[in-house]
C-alpha cells in the first residue's frame, strides 16, 4: 500500500513531467522544483528526519487544490500534506518521490459567529490567530498547544493536538465542529456541521488525528468558548518527584478538574528559570502548575480546595499568582520549557507517551534508570493531569553513538509506557517517529483494521503513505510480532 | 479464555461463513431507533460487568452487557457521572447499546456528546475477530480513532464488547429555572447564555416555557441564578429525567417524532406540530403528521439534519440521506469491518 522503502533519489524526469502537469492550473510562483527552493521543505519539527521532496506545490484555492490532487492521482504521485510544519513526529516528512502540498496559502478566516460561538477558517490559520480574533467576543478556541503561536489549525486537526488546558476543555476532536476538503481522487468532502452531529459514521472523528493520511482538508470549523473571567495558578514544590505525581491523582481523586495541570521536574525548572525567569523554585525536586478558573467566586473556593490537597500530598512550598501577570509569568517557563531546554544540549528527542496518572511515579523511576543505564540526561515535562509525558531526552547529534543510545532510550520508554496500560503517543502523532513502536502497541489484526481504514479513503495509498501505520513486514523486521500477551489489547485471550 | 466470550466469537465466525444477518441487541430499549432491525437475535447481555473504575484516573471500563442503571449507580457511588446523560429508554438499558445508539442527553450542548467520552473500545469484528483500539487514558492519537468511530454506528461495524470512557466528578450543585418567553426570544436568551461563562448544564423550551438547569461551584451557580432570574423549576431532578426519558409530555402521542439537529442559532423552524427545544436550540424534536420531505427540507436549509425518531411507518427512511461520497465511504468502511455484511444489516442506511 505505497509503503515499500521510501525512494531516496528524485527522479529528474519525472520532477520535469510533475511540475509541468501541476503548473497548467497553478501560478508558477506556486509550484517549486529547484532544490534551493524545495530544501526549505524537507523536514517538520522532528529534524532528525530529512528529504528533500520531488516537487512542492503551494495551491491558493480549492480549485488548485483539486487540480493538485486530480494530477497526483492520475499520475500515481503521493502526495505529503503539510501545514505550517511544527510537527514533533514527521508527519510532514516528504518523499523523494512525492508532492509536498503545503496548506500556506489558506490563511483566510472565512466567518467568526459570536451568536453561533464558532469560527471558520482555512487550515493555514495559526492556532493563536483565531483566539486572538475571537477576543473581542469574550470568546476564544480552547486547545491550546505550547506552540500555538505558530502551528496552524490544519495541523492541528491532523494531529489531534491537545495543550495545558486539554483535561477540562478537550482536544482538538472535542473543539471541532465541521471539516471540508477532498479526497486524494479530488471529490469534496464535508463532515461534521455546524449542529452538534451529523448523520452515519462519525467521520469527522475519524478524520481528526489520522495525520494527513485520509483527506485532504481546506476548511476547518472550531467551537468557540466564553473565556473565563478570572484565571489563578497555584505554583507548588515538592521534595520528591513521586510526592508530586502522587499529587496530581489526589487533586483529581478530590473531585476537582483543574483548567490545567503540569509538571516540570528540577532539570526543566533549572532550564526554564535560567530563559524565561518565571520564578520557579529551582531547589524543588519538581514543581506543579494547577490552574482554576471562572468565575471570581468559583476560583477562590477552588483554590483552596487545592491548595488545601497540595498541602497533605506534601507540598513544600505554595505561590498562587496574584494577578494575570503573574500566571502568565508562571506558565512563560513551562511553555518555554522545550526551547529552554534546548540551551543545554545541541539536541533534544522530545517523547510524548501518555500513561495512567496512577503510575506516574513508577515510570518516573522508570526514566530515571534510564538516564544511568543510557548515560543521557532527560529533563521531564509532563501534562500531568492527562498522564501525558513529554521527556527530553539530551544528545547530540554529531555523535552516532549518542543518537543511537537516545533512539534505544526512547524506544524503552515508550514500550514501558505500553505495558503500564497507556500509549505510545498523547499529542504528537506517529508520523514516521514512532512507528516502529505501533507494531508493539497494536496486534496485527488491528493495525490490518487501520490499513482496511486507510484503503477506504484511499485505495491506492497515495496520501501521505508510509506515515503511522506500519506494514505487517515493517513490523515483523522490527522483530516484535510478539504472541500478544504483552500487549494491551485482550491479554486473557489465546490467539485465534 | 473467557467462555462467553468465546461463545459470541464464534457464532459471528460462523454467521460469517454462512452469509446469516445477525440482529445485535441487549435490553432492546432502542429497538424503536434508526431502521427496523433484521436479523437473527444476537444477545449481547451475558458479556457484562464493570472491568474497572479507577476514581483518580476518571475512566470507567465496562462489558457491553452491563446494565446502564448499574453502571451510573457505580458512579454515583464515587460522586461521580456520565457527563452526557445517556438516554436509557427502558429499564433494560445496556452499555453496549447506549454506545451502538450514540445517543446523548440534556447535558450534552454544555458537556459534550457520548463520543467525546469514549477512550477506547474493543469489538468483535464480521470476521469474529477481536480489536482493542484506543485505550484508558485521556490523550492517545496511536492509529486511527476507531473507538469513536462506532459510536453511534448502530452496530453495523461489530459487535462493541467492552468500552472505556471518560467520566467527570457530579457537580456540587445544581438548581433550574423557568422563565416565560416566546419561542424566537428563548433561542436568542439560549444562544447569548452560551457564549457567556455561566454554568449552563440543559435549557429546554416548549408551550411558551423556556426551563434552565445551572450546575457547578455553590457560588457560581448562586450567581448565575441572580443574574438569569426566572422562577424556580419544581421537582426538577424529575423535569430533565423526564426530558431524557422522553416521559415528557411533548413526547407523548403517536404522531411521528422527528429529531431536528440544527445549528443553536437556527431561527424558528414553523413547521407544523409540537415541538420541543433543548441543548441551547441545537435539539428540535417535532411530533408532526408533515410530509417528510418538508420536515427533512427545511432542516438540511438549515444546516441540520433530520432523524425519524419514533414512527410507524419509517419507509422514507429513519435517517438524512449522505453525499454520494460520503455513502461510498459508509460502504467501505463497513465491508472493512464486516465483509459478509452480517451486523445490524440496513438499520442504520439500507445498504449497509
Amino acid at each position: 500500500m505505497g509503503d515499500a522503502v521510501p525512494v531516496e533519489q528524485i527522479d529528474a524526469g519525472r520532477r520535469r513531467d510533475v511540475a509541468e502537469a501541476l503548473r497548467a492550473r497553478l501560478p508558477a510562483r506556486a509550484v517549486l522544483y529547484e532544490e534551493e527552493d524545495t530544501r526549505p521543505y524537507e523536514c517538520d519539527g522532528l529534524t532528525a528526519y530529512r528529504r528533500v521532496p520531488m516537487v512542492v506545490a503551494l495551491p491558493e484555492d480549492d480549485e488548485q487544490v483539486r487540480h493538485v490532487l486530480h494530477t497526483c492521482s492520475s499520475m500515481g504521485v503521493p502526495v505529503v500534506p503539510r501545514g505550517a510544519g511544527t510537527g514533533l513526529s514527521g508527519g510532514a516528512l516528504p518523499l523523494a518521490d512525492g508532492v509536498l502540498l503545503s496548506m500556506a496559502k489558506f490563511m483566510r478566516v472565512l466567518r467568526i459567529d459570536p451568536q453561533a460561538r464558532l469560527a471558520v477558517v482555512q487550515p493555514g490559520v495559526r492556532n493563536a490567530a483565531i483566539s486572538d480574533l475571537a477576543a473581542p467576543f469574550g470568546l476564544y478556541y480552547a486547545p491550546d498547544p505550547s506552540s500555538q503561536i505558530a502551528c496552524s489549525i490544519g495541523g492541528n486537526v491532523a494531529e489531534n493536538s491537545g495543550g495545558v488546558h486539554c483535561l477540562k476543555y478537550g482536544l482538538t476532536v472535542h473543539n471541532v465542529m465541521r471539516v471540508r476538503g477532498y479526497t486524494i481522487a479530488g471529490e469534496p468532502l464535508e463532515f461534521g456541521s455546524e449542529a452538534l452531529d451529523a448523520p452515519g459514521y462519525d467521520l469527522l472523528a475519524l478524520t481528526v488525528g489520522s495525520e494527513g493520511m485520509l483527506a485532504l482538508i481546506t476548511e476547518v470549523t472550531v467551537k468557540l468558548l466564553p473565556v473565563p473571567p478570572l484565571a489563578r495558578v497555584v505554583m507548588a514544590s515538592f521534595d520528591d518527584v513521586e510526592k508530586a505525581g502522587a499529587a496530581v491523582a489526589a487533586v483529581i481523586a478530590e473531585g476537582i478538574v483543574p483548567a490545567g495541570l503540569e509538571m516540570m521536574d528540577r532539570q526543566a525548572t533549572g532550564a526554564a528559570e535560567e530563559f524565561v525567569r518565571a520564578g520557579y523554585d529551582v531547589g524543588a525536586a519538581a514543581i506543579l502548575l494547577c490552574e482554576s478558573d471562572g468565575t471570581p467566586e468559583e476560583v477562590e473556593e477552588e483554590i483552596a480546595r487545592i491548595k488545601d490537597v497540595l498541602a497533605r500530598a506534601g507540598a513544600t512550598h505554595m505561590r498562587v499568582s496574584g494577578d494575570e501577570r503573574e500566571r502568565l509569568k508562571f506558565w512563560s517557563g513551562r511553555k518555554a520549557a522545550f526551547p529552554a531546554v534546548g540551551r543545554l544540549s545541541p539536541d533534544y528527542y522530545c517523547m510524548d507517551g501518555t500513561i495512567p496518572r496512577r503510575r506516574l511515579g513508577e515510570v518516573l523511576r522508570f526514566i530515571a534508570g534510564m538516564e544511568t543505564k543510557y548515560g543521557l540526561r532527560c529533563p521531564n515535562v509532563f501534562h500531568a493531569g492527562d498522564g501525558n509525558l513529554h521527556p527530553l531526552i539530551l544528545f547530540d547529534a554529531n555523535s552516532a553513538d549518542e543518537l543511537q543510545r537516545t533512539e534505544r532510550f526512547a524506544a524503552e520508554v515508550l514500550e514501558k509506557c505500553i505495558e503500564v496500560g497507556g500509549t505510545i503517543t498523547g499529542e504528537h502523532g506517529v508520523g514516521v517517529e514512532k512507528i516502529d513502536q505501533m507494531c508493539v502497541q497494536f496486534r496485527p489484526e488491528e493495525l490490518e483494521a487501520f490499513r482496511a481504514v486507510k484503503r477506504a479513503f484511499d485505495p491506492r495509498g497515495l496520501l501521505n503513505p508510509g506515515k503511522a501505520v506500519p506494514t505487517l513486514a515493517r513490523c515483523a523486521e522490527f522483530g516484535r510480532m510478539r504472541v500478544h500477551s504483552a500487549a494491551p489489547g485482550f491479554p486473557e485471550l489465546p490467539r485465534f | 479464555m473467557d467462555a462467553v466470550l468465546q461463545g459470541l466469537a464464534e457464532r459471528v465466525r460462523a454467521a460469517a461463513q454462512s452469509g446469516q444477518p445477525l440482529r445485535l441487541h441487549g435490553g432492546g430499549t432502542k429497538d424503536f431507533y434508526g431502521n427496523a432491525p433484521a436479523g437473527e437475535p444476537f444477545d449481547t447481555r451475558a458479556y457484562a460487568g464493570i472491568v474497572s473504575h479507577e476514581a483518580s484516573e476518571l475512566v470507567v471500563t465496562a462489558r457491553c452487557g452491563t446494565p446502564l442503571a448499574e453502571l451510573e449507580q457505580a458512579l454515583v457511588e464515587a460522586n461521580q457521572m456520565l457527563p452526557f446523560e445517556p438516554p436509557h429508554f427502558g429499564a433494560g438499558a445496556t452499555l453496549g447499546g447506549c454506545v451502538a445508539a450514540g445517543l446523548s442527553g440534556p447535558r450534552r450542548a454544555s458537556a459534550g456528546a457520548l463520543r467525546d467520552f469514549v477512550l477506547g473500545a474493543r469489538l468483535l469484528d464480521g470476521r469474529g475477530r477481536l480489536l482493542s483500539f484506543g485505550g484508558q487514558v485521556m490523550k492517545n492519537v496511536a492509529g486511527y480513532d476507531v473507538s469513536r468511530l462506532v459510536a453511534g454506528s448502530l452496530g453495523t461495524l461489530g459487535v462493541i464488547l467492552e468500552v472505556s470512557l471518560k467520566v467527570l466528578p457530579r457537580p456540587a450543585t445544581e438548581a433550574s429555572l423557568r422563565l416565560e418567553a416566546a419561542e424566537g426570544q428563548a433561542l436568542e436568551w439560549m444562544n447569548r447564555w452560551a457564549g457567556r461563562p455561566l454554568p449552563v448544564s440543559a435549557t429546554s423550551f416548549s408551550d411558551g416555557v423556556l426551563c434552565v438547569r445551572l450546575s457547578g461551584a455553590p457560588a457560581a451557580v448562586r450567581a448565575a441564578r441572580e443574574s438569569l432570574g426566572g422562577a424556580e423549576l419544581p421537582r426538577a431532578a424529575e423535569y430533565w429525567t423526564a426530558l431524557r426519558e422522553h416521559s415528557h409530555p411533548a413526547f407523548a402521542g403517536d404522531r411521528p417524532l422527528w429529531r431536528l439537529s440544527v445549528p443553536s442559532t437556527t431561527p424558528p423552524l414553523g413547521l407544523p406540530g409540537t415541538q420541543l427545544i433543548e441543548w441551547g436550540g441545537a435539539l428540535r424534536w417535532l411530533a408532526s403528521d408533515a410530509e417528510p420531505g418538508v420536515v427533512r427540507d427545511a432542516t438540511r436549509r438549515a444546516g441540520g439534519h433530520a432523524t425519524l425518531f419514533r414512527a410507524r411507518d419509517k419507509s422514507c427512511g429513519a435517517f438524512a440521506p449522505l453525499s454520494a461520497v460520503s455513502a461510498r465511504l459508509h460502504r467501505e468502511l463497513k465491508a472493512a469491518f464486516d465483509p459478509a455484511g452480517i451486523f445490524n444489516r440496513g438499520r442504520l442506511y439500507p445498504d449497509l
